[in-house]
């Protein structure tokens, strides 16, 4: 019933062969739009991760460039999170999900609106960043781009996910693997949240506290649902297909996918909010639920890889994968600390929450699709990346930077809860308190944006070898028709 | 097998499902808000005069929402048992208080008697509070409870009550925020009411909290020659801050708004939603529309159970 279509049947070494081979066909078609996504994501992966260390510096020396209002902490921080959050995970999500929809259906993509709408949503993050640095922003947790940005943000995304619902449906391949429900889901999941929220709460708000209450809910829907719908999607392909194995139980997989959209979506109303009593006890009792979520993916992979975790470290890009899962299972397990009662009494409005939220955006996602870039990229440009080594060096400093903006955070959340559970603790010693596990954080910021300056490099240095290689026929062309002009006068 | 329609079905279902929950649900009623009264009778909440509304602006634009929270929770209610007037039975209230009041010496609670109003005891639970008012009603002895939230935030000085969703009515953005590098700001406008203490506070926070971790907001200033006689909005700084002479540091308009709107931030409003006794027991009758509770408590607090 289920499909079995293992990714295994396709052989990688397809793409580049001969014409009229449809796998060759259908990458072909991904190329550039896949490729322009990811270059793309990459350039603002390393804008927000220079942003987000000027921040992370802020944090501990509130006087470091504080002249000029566009630099004040208040607006590089959300255009930080919000640059990195629709620059690159939203894009190179999209890139990442289109790749495996033409893949696993067997459909070529029509590649020139999915190239329009990757140009209009990188036009919408520009104008966002420069709207929240100039004093646009919305102030809703990210949900921060202004009106004129998250429309253009939004007219992009229906651009992409258009072409890519229709190559779905188009698919030659009509027996569905499991990633494809979550793709699918996630395709139809964004543009209904988005849209949600940039009207209700951005563009014309809705009165009082039904604003923050439907920022909650966007929040919890595009970082925790959306994300896991993409991340999972992309893991439940890369895992089996590169350890050659079949995964395991599709039912678990199923499981995981009802899981997530029927208990995630009710997710993110904090424990205290000053809203009606229903919606935090409600947001408490499917955080708990999420539990289901957290086993089924754990079991999944496990019984994948028949309990030798080893496997999962074999490939370069598969240990991308690993830790974005191992991050998942981890901000799981925050989440639901974070909303239950007496553990949330001591986490609330602390560090803790900014750590879960890195780790489940970043940990999780960005280490999923940094594995789903070193594994696409190759296959659809059918050639390796300039710099194979730094594919390693990358995972390194993403890894431990990844831990140490987060780790830190995380234990120091935890000090600063218990201190303002204290009323005799003065706020300011409290504030003091944390500087330390600042402090760390902003090395693990510093790691990270060296690895994704590794990352933008060798993309682009890619980009710019094929552009060399598809300009050479026209340039010797062109200079042999200028030589027998010069040769007549 | 084609499951494209029925994945799109389940994700339909999934999402209008937690749509109508928390998004239609809210709207229908706190989205519906209107104003409320409070226990004495006043509309709650008042807009915010214009200044101070431009300033949320100016909060909301130099996001000091990433650092700050304006919600305040309480971790429950208790009730604090008062004698406002003694009655003319002497010997029947001492013994009354002692009742009430277990471990105090007949002339130990005389002693207490002398000064009034004397706090008598704090109780977790409302009936209790009642019958220990009722005991000490004798022979006209004048006594009540006051409803007092607590918790942290409370003990800390951050609020008098929880926050609820009425505090938000008027304010587009409604920030309610949710971490806590900086101190919680429901009632800074009630804790720290002088405007050029904020407007101090902003041009160098570190001059009047020692050890704040606050960036400084000069773009909100400017430095200027000063006229003949020092301009009234001219900051008052000392030591290294000051300009030179012949200069002054005046806030700009944005600055102006915003240190208006921290000001204006004052969440304390006696609610029915989050009752608290008003400090000085309020005068019986007349301006309120208080039902009489509990032998003329000012609330008409819930009971607990």
């Amino acid at each position: 019933m289920i499909a079995t279509d293992t990714p295994n049947s396709s052989s990688l070494e397809a793409a580049g062969a001969a014409i009229g081979d449809p796998v060759a066909e259908v990458e072909a078609s991904s190329r550039l739009p896949v490729l322009a996504m990811f270059g793309a994501g990459a350039f603002w992966l390393v804008i927000s991760s220079v942003l987000g260390l000027i921040s992370s510096i802020k944090f501990h020396s509130p006087d470091f460039l504080a002249g000029p209002a566009w630099l004040t902490y208040g607006r590089v921080r959300p255009a930080f999170v919000d640059s990195f959050l629709y620059g690159f995970c939203l894009q190179a999500g999209l890139a990442a999900g289109l790749w495996l929809v033409a893949r696993l259906g067997r459909t070529a993509l029509r590649p020139l609106p999915i190239l329009a709408g990757a140009k209009l949503l990188n036009l919408g993050v520009i104008l966002g960043v420069i709207g929240i640095l100039q004093g646009d922003a919305s102030g809703f947790d990210a949900l921060n781009f202004p009106r004129y940005a998250a429309a253009m943000i939004f007219g992009g995304y229906v651009l992409i996910g258009v072409p890519a619902v229709l190559a779905f449906h188009r698919r030659a391949a009509r027996t569905l693997f499991v990633s494809q429900w979550f793709l699918l889901a996630a395709l139809f999941w964004f543009p209904w949240i988005y849209s949600t929220g940039s009207l209700l709460v951005v563009a014309f708000p809705l009165r009082g506290v039904a604003q923050p209450i439907i920022a909650w809910w966007y929040a919890a829907n595009f970082q925790y649902v959306w994300m896991a719908l993409v991340g999972l999607g992309i893991a439940f392909y890369l895992v089996p297909k590169v350890t050659g194995r079949e995964l395991v139980s599709h039912n678990l997989a199923l499981f995981t996918f009802w899981t997530l959209i029927l208990f995630g979506s009710w997710t993110g109303i904090p424990r205290t909010a000053p809203v009606p009593a229903y919606l935090p006890a409600i947001s408490t009792v499917t955080s708990v639920l999420s539990i289901l979520t957290l086993v089924a993916v754990a079991l999944a992979v496990w019984k994948t890889v028949d309990g030798n975790l080893g496997l999962l470290w074999g490939s370069r890009s598969l240990r991308f994968v690993a830790v974005g899962l191992a991050c998942f299972l981890a901000a799981g397990v925050m989440n639901i600390v974070e909303s239950l009662g007496t553990t949330g009494a001591i986490t609330n409005f602390t560090w803790f929450t900014i750590a879960r939220t890195h780790l489940l955006t970043y940990g999780f996602f960005a280490m999923t699709l940094f594995g789903a870039i070193y594994f696409v990229t190759p296959r659809v440009v059918g050639r390796e990346l300039p710099f194979t080594k730094w594919v390693g060096v990358h995972f390194w400093l993403a890894t431990l930077g990844m831990i140490l903006g987060w780790a830190p955070l995380a234990v120091g959340g935890i000090v600063q809860g218990r201190k303002l559970l204290d009323p005799n603790a003065a706020f300011v010693d409290i504030a003091k308190s944390t500087l330390m596990f600042l402090r760390i954080s902003t090395v693990g910021d510093l790691l990270m944006l060296a690895g994704h300056a590794l990352l933008w490099i060798n993309l682009g240095l890619l980009a710019l070898g094929l552009a060399r290689a598809a300009c050479q026929g026209f340039v010797t062309e062109a200079t042999a028709e200028v030589q027998p002009a010069g040769a007549k006068s | 097998m084609n499951h494209g329609p029925l994945i799109f079905l389940a994700a339909f279902i999934a999402l209008a499902g937690s749509w109508f929950g928390v998004v239609l649900t809210p709207q229908l009623n706190v989205g519906q808000l209107q104003q409320t009264n409070t226990l004495n009778g006043a509309l709650y909440p008042v807009a915010r005069p214009g200044v101070a509304q431009q300033g949320l602006q100016v909060y909301r634009a130099n996001g000091c929402v990433q650092c700050h929270s304006q919600q305040v929770g309480q971790t429950g209610t208790v009730f604090d048992v008062r004698v406002t007037e003694a009655g003319t039975n002497r010997v029947a209230l001492n013994e009354a208080l002692r009742k009430v009041k277990t471990g105090v010496s007949a002339p130990e609670a005389e002693q207490l008697l002398e000064r009034l109003p004397l706090d008598v005891a704090r109780f977790t639970n409302r009936e209790d509070a009642e019958a220990a008012v009722k005991t000490l009603g004798v022979g006209g002895t004048k006594a009540h409870f006051l409803v007092v939230p607590v918790g942290p935030d409370m003990a800390r000085g951050w609020g008098k009550r929880r926050s609820v969703a009425e505090d938000y009515l008027f304010d587009a953005p409604a920030l309610p925020g949710g971490v806590r590098i900086g101190p919680d700001l429901a009632n800074i406008g009630v804790r720290q009411p002088d405007i050029n203490w904020h407007l101090r506070h902003l041009y160098a926070p570190r001059s009047e909290v020692k050890g704040s971790t606050m960036p400084s907001y000069p773009y909100l200033f400017e430095k200027r020659r000063a006229g003949r006689e020092a301009s009234p909005d001219a900051l008052a700084l000392t030591g290294k801050l000051a300009a030179e002479k012949g200069y002054e540091i005046v806030p700009t308009a944005e600055g102006k708004a915003l240190a208006a709107y921290l000001v204006s931030l004052r969440s304390e409003a006696p609610l029915f939603i989050s009752p608290i006794s008003v400090a000085s027991a309020a005068p019986a009758g007349g301006d309120t529309n208080a039902p009489a509770g509990g032998a003329g408590a000012a609330t008409n607090a819930p009971a607990t159970k």
